[in-house]
């Protein structure tokens, strides 16, 4: 107990090293996700290609590997700096590699909200006269949302506890990193294990009872 | 029939065939529409009424033959389609209507993002709509809310709030409980009075006598026969019709 109240200070200010970047991740993802999704059923064989084609690879990559690829290939091979300070730099790489990751799952989460819509919806938006996206925007995408609240808000737990291998993508900043460290000085600590996984499901556990309070509010009668 | 003495017809579909798969769902249809014209699509099921009605805004595509519509062969994508369906209102046996979206916003939507009208007269409109539907009162409820009859009366208004050049309707009263037909039917009869052009799925006599300028009865893909109400109910041409009449007169 004494060593979690020692290390109180440092470890609060690794948990909100993931609370930043589960707060980037979440928005990033949710965006790319949605342009994933719009691309997976748009008309365009060429973008339901790419479209499936990214899902399939990011989806199916261990995300250690996903970050490492993105600090070890994006950033120091091809080139890609977010920052000339290298912490600021990792914080944005893992940030982005988190983010290209949770959209796979996002996307997949939207394109079996939009299953839920019938067809009928989408015949309707067309016979009035919207194109595509439109239909999309104002038809289809609104209700696929709502069907899909409660498991979106799964995949952005798991999301916020996978910044947690933020490590695999050079950012040592993380609870997760500064724990290890700690334990490094003290050994393996119960009391500091069993602290971060409070932090994180006072975090985590709010967004479960939000999403399905939110699920069930805008649920579209039919 | 016309009131601006256009007298090109509206809809003009030649040698138009469609299969889905190895079923030839339409064969070789020829067939006009006139301006304020009604026409009633009769037949059995599976025999193409709906597929037909599809087709002239385009939600089927077809593989053979040419559709045109008010002087131009139908657009097959793009822009240019979706001004095409702004002009063929289009009213569901499903209704369709906008499930996340008021009554009052299923009637506005077309007129706002599509016709970009100001949000103001889009609303006036869409209420004299509605109240001649006579779903004024229900105008802030959800689709969910309502009544099938109710529902069907607003996706009639949600298709005339695009002043649409002509309004299919796709098996209209099909999906509706018994006692809700005849509001729906009424609102059409009213619709056929006003002049609208109007081509309809239906299997309701009652509407064909009374509203429609003439009858096709549709059977295995093609058109069987075509003639007057009168003339078709009480003395089909054809050995086709008159058993389907038979079995639908009984009912």
């Amino acid at each position: 107990m004494d060593d979690l109240i020692r290390y109180a200070p440092e470890l609060a200010l690794g948990f909100w090293e993931n609370v930043k970047l589960s707060a980037v991740a979440a928005i990033a993802s949710l965006i790319l996700g949605t342009i994933l999704v719009a691309m997976r059923v748009s008309p365009t064989p060429v973008l339901r290609v790419a479209g499936t084609a990214y899902v399939n690879v990011v989806r199916n990559t261990p995300l250690t590997l996903v970050l490492a690829f993105s600090a070890l290939g994006l950033s120091d091979q091809l080139g890609l700096i977010f920052s000339d300070v290298p912490r600021t730099n990792s914080f944005w790489i893992v940030a982005m590699g988190l983010s290209a990751y949770t959209a796979a799952f996002v996307c997949e989460s939207l394109r079996s909200g939009i299953n839920t819509v019938s067809l009928g919806q989408a015949e309707a938006a067309r016979a009035i006269g919207l194109t595509f996206s439109q239909s999309l925007r104002m038809i289809i995408l609104p209700q696929a949302f709502r069907a899909v609240i409660a498991p979106l808000g799964s995949v952005m737990i798991a999301m916020i506890k996978n910044t947690t291998v933020a490590t695999a993508g050079g950012y040592l900043a993380d609870a997760a990193a500064v724990m290890k460290i700690v334990f490094d000085d003290t050994g393996a600590s119960i009391p500091i294990f069993i602290g971060i996984i409070l932090a994180f499901m006072a975090l985590t556990m709010p967004i479960g009872f939000f999403t399905g309070w939110l699920a069930r509010r805008l649920a579209v009668a039919r | 029939m016309t009131e601006n003495g256009d007298v090109t017809p509206l809809v003009q579909m030649e040698n138009v065939n469609k299969h889905f798969g190895a079923l030839h769902v339409l064969k070789d249809i020829n067939l006009t529409v006139s301006r304020g014209e009604v026409l009633v699509v009769i037949g059995p099921s599976g025999g193409g009424k709906s597929t037909l009605c599809r087709t002239i805004n385009r939600l089927e595509t077809i593989d053979g033959g040419r559709i045109v519509f008010d002087g131009q062969v139908l657009p097959e994508e793009g822009k240019t389609l979706a001004r095409l369906r702004s002009e063929v209102g289009m009213v569901f046996q499903s209704f369709n209507l906008f499930a996340h979206k008021t009554i009052r916003e299923n009637v506005t939507l077309g007129p706002v993002k599509v016709r970009r009208q100001a949000k103001d007269a889009a609303d006036t409109r869409a209420m004299e709509l509605l109240e001649r539907v006579g779903i004024a009162a229900q105008a802030d409820k959800y689709p969910a809310q309502l009544s099938g009859g109710q529902q069907q009366r607003v996706a009639i208004a949600r298709a005339l709030a695009m002043d649409p050049k002509m309004i299919l309707f796709d098996e209209p009263t099909s999906a509706l409980d018994p006692e809700m037909v005849q509001e729906v039917l009424d609102v059409m009869i009213g619709l056929a009075r006003d002049g609208m052009t109007m081509m309809v799925v239906t299997h309701e006599m009652g509407f064909a006598r009374r509203a429609a300028n003439r009858v096709v009865f549709m059977a295995d893909g093609q058109i069987v026969e075509e003639n007057t109400p009168d003339e078709f109910f009480t003395n089909a041409q054809t050995d086709r019709a008159r058993d389907f009449l038979s079995k639908i007169l009984t009912h």
